[in-house]
């Protein structure tokens, strides 16, 4: 198994194969999602009514998939999505209650499972394979390669989008994948070794400790 | 009448998030469902709060949502004839 290719979203900076795609300023995260689906010239409406770990999944997953010549031969039932993180759909659990203090609200509500995310994603690429989400308390690379190879192995699932998409409040921590069977010349091993080489990895000046 | 279009334009936009969308983007008899501005079950549950909220209004046949929300001028209408003064 191999990763195909890479993303983080880090402190208001999108990043693919370690390169800074976008970079918005810093402190308002709400403002550097629209202003990162504007600049990647995404044709998704709605994308505007998604809460913030949607936004951020689908964000990650469009700089995947749309160059990826994995997917263009996979089937939609071919391609699997397994995705973690540590807060669940908690900022959109705290949204919705507050808005229940006035007129709860519909559209957040929606949003109060931490796998929309993955429906989200599913929805917007065609994706038909076997999903599962993690909530963990932080990223796992071992038990994500693990996980994700046994998939791929045992399943007729050819690729899977995979990886950690996090958010509370102002604090998100991204880090999506495609994993494939086969590796084309810079494909590295789908190894929880090299997993957590390239979550750890820094780029620009984002800060990974703060 | 004119001024209420103008006001659930802006309330829509808004409460559903249609962020990509001014006000002068929404005809006034434009359908609000599939083929027009293609809202969802969601946003119909939005915009029945959008009436409880900004103007005290409850629907309180949902049979009768089809109709109340088919347009921005259908909601004004229905607005029109049942806010009490």
């Amino acid at each position: 198994m191999y990763i195909a290719s890479y993303c983080h979203i880090r402190q208001q900076t999108l990043t693919y194969n370690g390169e800074v795609i976008f970079k918005g300023n810093p402190g308002n995260l709400d403002a550097f999602l629209t202003d990162a689906f504007q600049f990647l010239k995404i044709a998704y409406p709605k994308f505007y009514k998604m809460d913030r770990l949607s936004k951020l999944g689908l964000l990650a997953s469009e700089l995947l998939i749309r160059d990826s010549t994995a997917k263009r031969e996979c089937k939609p039932d071919q391609i699997a999505l397994v995705l973690a993180n540590a807060h669940a759909s908690l900022d959109t659990d705290v949204r919705y209650l507050e808005s229940t203090k006035s007129m709860a609200s519909p559209s957040l509500f929606v949003y109060t499972l931490s796998n929309i995310v993955a429906g989200e994603i599913c929805i917007r690429h065609g994706i038909k394979g076997e999903n599962a989400f993690f909530v963990q308390p932080a990223f796992d690379a071992d038990f994500m390669a693990q996980y994700v190879n046994q998939l791929l192995t045992e399943t007729k699932n050819e690729m899977c989008l995979a990886g950690w998409a996090d958010v509370m409040g102002e604090h998100h921590d991204v880090f999506l994948y495609l994993a494939v069977k086969e590796g084309n010349g810079i494909a590295q091993l789908h190894t929880g070794e090299e997993l957590q080489k390239l979550y750890q990895s820094n780029y620009g000046s984002v800060d990974l400790q703060s | 009448m004119d001024q209420l279009i103008s006001n659930l334009k802006v309330q829509i936009i808004d409460s559903l998030n249609l962020k990509h969308l001014k006000p002068e983007d929404i005809g006034d008899d434009q359908p609000l469902f599939v083929d027009g501005l293609g809202l969802d079950s969601i946003d119909a549950l939005e915009l029945i709060v959008l009436m409880q909220q900004y103007y005290n209004i409850k629907i309180a046949n949902p049979q009768d949502g089809p109709q109340i929300f088919r347009s921005v001028k259908s909601m004004a209408e229905f607005i029109k004839a049942n806010q009490t003064a």
